[in-house]
């Protein structure tokens, strides 16, 4: 072994225990990282539960908003959000999971489809507030749809498009590839494979996809204040073209007010709305676990 | 009901809930809808007339936004909506933006709002201080930076400034007031648009000196305290004035006191629904603003806007120049009463 072997073989030896406690560091590091987020999760938790939950009851939800806290409700921003969330589904998740289809399952590989997907992964991490700017370009002005909630659905759609489109693609990708070459081969119609096999098969992938992207235009501010929805209203909306609030935007006015009162209506506000992102989550952690005890293969 | 085109799924639930609240009309003889958008500082009042003005006439169906007066104003002058909530007057470009799109609007005060200069409860030096003294601290390149440099009496300790954002009306209306131009300041103080962010800021930092509305220090004088200002000028109260309702009310508590305004489309304002709402405003805005952290102008103030509502009176009794410091509504609005009746005679 001559001298220049023996000096590197010492500086290995030497590297790979330094190697070892890098990576000890690191695992203590990232285990406090992990914690750090809980506990400041928890804090956020417990001040919002009671400050809140002391304002929490029927009355406050069925109630609407008002300059006195004891008579104030969210019942114009539930219905809203709830509105908002099903027009957004209905608008999205067709056309969501129709593109991916068509982007997994149909399209010509080539540089042109290279060029969408990666169009479509930056649309994703374009901020929101840029969303609400495009619809009030387009929807509010152009198409002359006003401050409306049909104005506010369209724009969530192209919001949470592109976290649908690629869900769902990811969804389809986990369908083993064998799946579809024995439908092929059997004489099966592109459709068919798609429709009786993959889809199917991806469903909980896609479904879970469709609720985490809905859980974001539910809790989503900014693009709906750049529309400009509505922060009193003391109606229900009656068709498409009717104003609307939503509860982010209740929240958000009620912790700029000088009372008191109005935190803690704002915290209870954001018990209601953590509730409603938590059922959410839970029916996609819910229906994945059914489909996938009723996997079709 | 023409905008009723796409009935909802759950329309017909919605409607038999409504249809609970329709029954009882007494004064709402017809319907319509009002859209106000505009400034937050407005907001509170707007929202206690508007939920009152829903009481009486059920038929009616007022909306209120939060986009600020800029932005308001430019939604105002697109016509998107009938009635602009303002804390400052219209500046000259938003005036020919409206004149560009035919909008004509009526201006109309409906209440004053003070700014509260606040220190920290545990600062036992600052009791007083003059406009000259905060035009020194917040000019834009100010070299304060102690306490000392403010008065030689205060003690060397660093001073840490505290304002409204740069996009509210409540920092407008201040550096036009202090330091004598509308929206210049200095540019290194921890600026917030959110009031209850500068209230946490300041009751957390003892080398502390901040401005802001005075309903946000109304609400916190527990944690808090309010530096009287003197204004150099006799005629309105001598010395140092307190921020309060009354004095704000009185118009001793100067330059700090601002009106705060409605601006109604005269197209729209022909509309029964925007006409029965502004008239219902103007009534009850005495009432409701004390509610709500505001001090009420006048009566007569409040009856010459009515008139000057009422006759369809049109432009801005600022001459579109936006901030103006120290100037009372009520005497503004006589002044112009005056001259448009010796026009007209």
């Amino acid at each position: 072994m001559t001298e220049v072997q023996q000096a590197v073989a010492a500086r290995f030896d030497l590297r790979l225990e330094r190697r070892r406690r890098l990576g000890q560091i690191l695992a203590v590091v990232l285990f406090f990282s992990t914690l750090f987020g809980l506990l400041v999760l928890t804090s956020l938790m417990v001040d919002v539960v009671r400050k809140g939950v002391p304002w929490l009851d029927w009355q406050f939800l069925t109630s609407y908003p008002s300059r006195n806290p004891e008579a104030a409700g969210i019942k114009s921003a539930i219905v809203g959000s709830f509105w908002l969330m099903l027009l957004t589904a209905l608008f999205s998740v067709p056309i969501g999971v129709g593109a991916a289809i068509y982007l997994e399952e149909y399209a010509p590989r080539g540089w042109f489809l290279r060029l969408i997907q990666l169009n479509i992964a930056n649309l994703a991490g374009i901020p929101s507030v840029i969303y609400g700017i495009l619809g009030l370009g387009l929807f509010v002005r152009f198409f002359a749809l006003g401050r409306s909630l049909l104005a506010g659905a369209l724009t969530m759609s192209l919001l949470v498009l592109p976290i649908i489109v690629i869900s769902t693609q990811e969804a389809l990708r986990a369908v083993p590839q064998g799946i579809r070459e024995s439908a092929y081969a059997l004489g099966a119609t592109r459709w068919q494979v798609v429709s009786n096999h993959l889809l199917p098969i991806a469903a909980p992938g896609i479904l879970t996809g469709i609720i985490l992207a809905l859980s974001r235009a539910v809790g989503e501010t900014a693009p709906l204040v750049m529309i400009g929805a509505l922060t009193f209203i003391a109606f229900l909306p009656e068709s498409l073209l009717d104003p609307f609030t939503v509860l982010p935007i209740q929240i958000f006015n009620w912790t700029a007010r000088p009372q008191e009162a109005f935190r803690g209506l704002a915290a209870a506000a954001i018990i209601v709305l953590m509730m409603f992102l938590f059922l959410m989550n839970l029916s996609a952690i819910l229906l994945r676990n059914y489909y996938e005890r009723h996997r079709p293969h | 009901m023409d905008k009723r085109i796409f009935p909802m799924l759950g329309g017909l639930l919605v409607l038999l809930l409504a249809g609970c609240g329709r029954g009882q009309q007494q004064e709402g003889r017809f319907t319509g809808s009002v859209h106000i958008d505009g400034s937050s500082t407005v907001y509170p009042l707007t929202e206690a007339v508007a939920e009152e003005f829903m009481k009486q006439y059920p038929g009616v169906r007022v909306t209120v936004g939060i986009s600020g007066t800029g932005g308001g104003f430019s939604k105002f002058v697109r016509k998107e909506t009938d009635i602009n909530d303002a804390s400052r007057p219209i500046r000259p470009i938003e005036d020919s933006l409206a004149r560009q799109n035919g909008v004509e609007y009526i201006e109309l005060p409906v209440a004053y709002d003070g700014i509260a200069v606040v220190v920290n409860p545990r600062n036992d030096w600052v009791e007083c201080l003059t406009v000259e003294e905060l035009r020194r601290i917040w000019e834009p390149n100010s070299t304060i930076m102690r306490w000392n440099q403010v008065r030689p009496s205060f003690p060397d300790r660093p001073l840490n400034l505290y304002g409204a954002g740069t996009d509210s009306g409540t920092y407008d209306y201040f550096t036009a007031a202090i330091v004598g131009e509308e929206h210049a300041s200095r540019s290194d103080f921890t600026a917030s648009e959110d009031d209850n962010v500068l209230v946490q800021g300041v009751s957390g930092d003892p080398n502390a000196l901040g401005f802001i509305p005075l309903a946000y220090y109304e609400e916190n004088k527990d944690k808090l305290r309010a530096v009287a200002i003197d204004d150099g000028n006799p005629e309105n109260g001598e010395g140092c004035i307190q921020p309060s309702p009354e004095t704000v009310n009185n118009g001793t508590y100067q330059p700090l006191s601002r009106p705060i305004f409605i601006y109604v489309s005269v197209e729209r304002a022909n509309d029964p629904a925007v006409e029965a709402f502004v008239e219902f405003y103007l009534q009850h805005a005495a009432e409701l603003a004390p509610e709500v952290g505001y001090v009420p102008l006048t009566a007569e103030a409040y009856e010459l806007a009515l008139e000057r509502f009422r006759n369809r009176v049109t432009g801005s009794i600022f001459g579109g120049e936006g901030s103006q410091v120290g100037v009372r509504v009520v005497d503004l609005l006589r002044l112009e009463r005056q001259s448009t009746e010796g026009t007209e005679e």
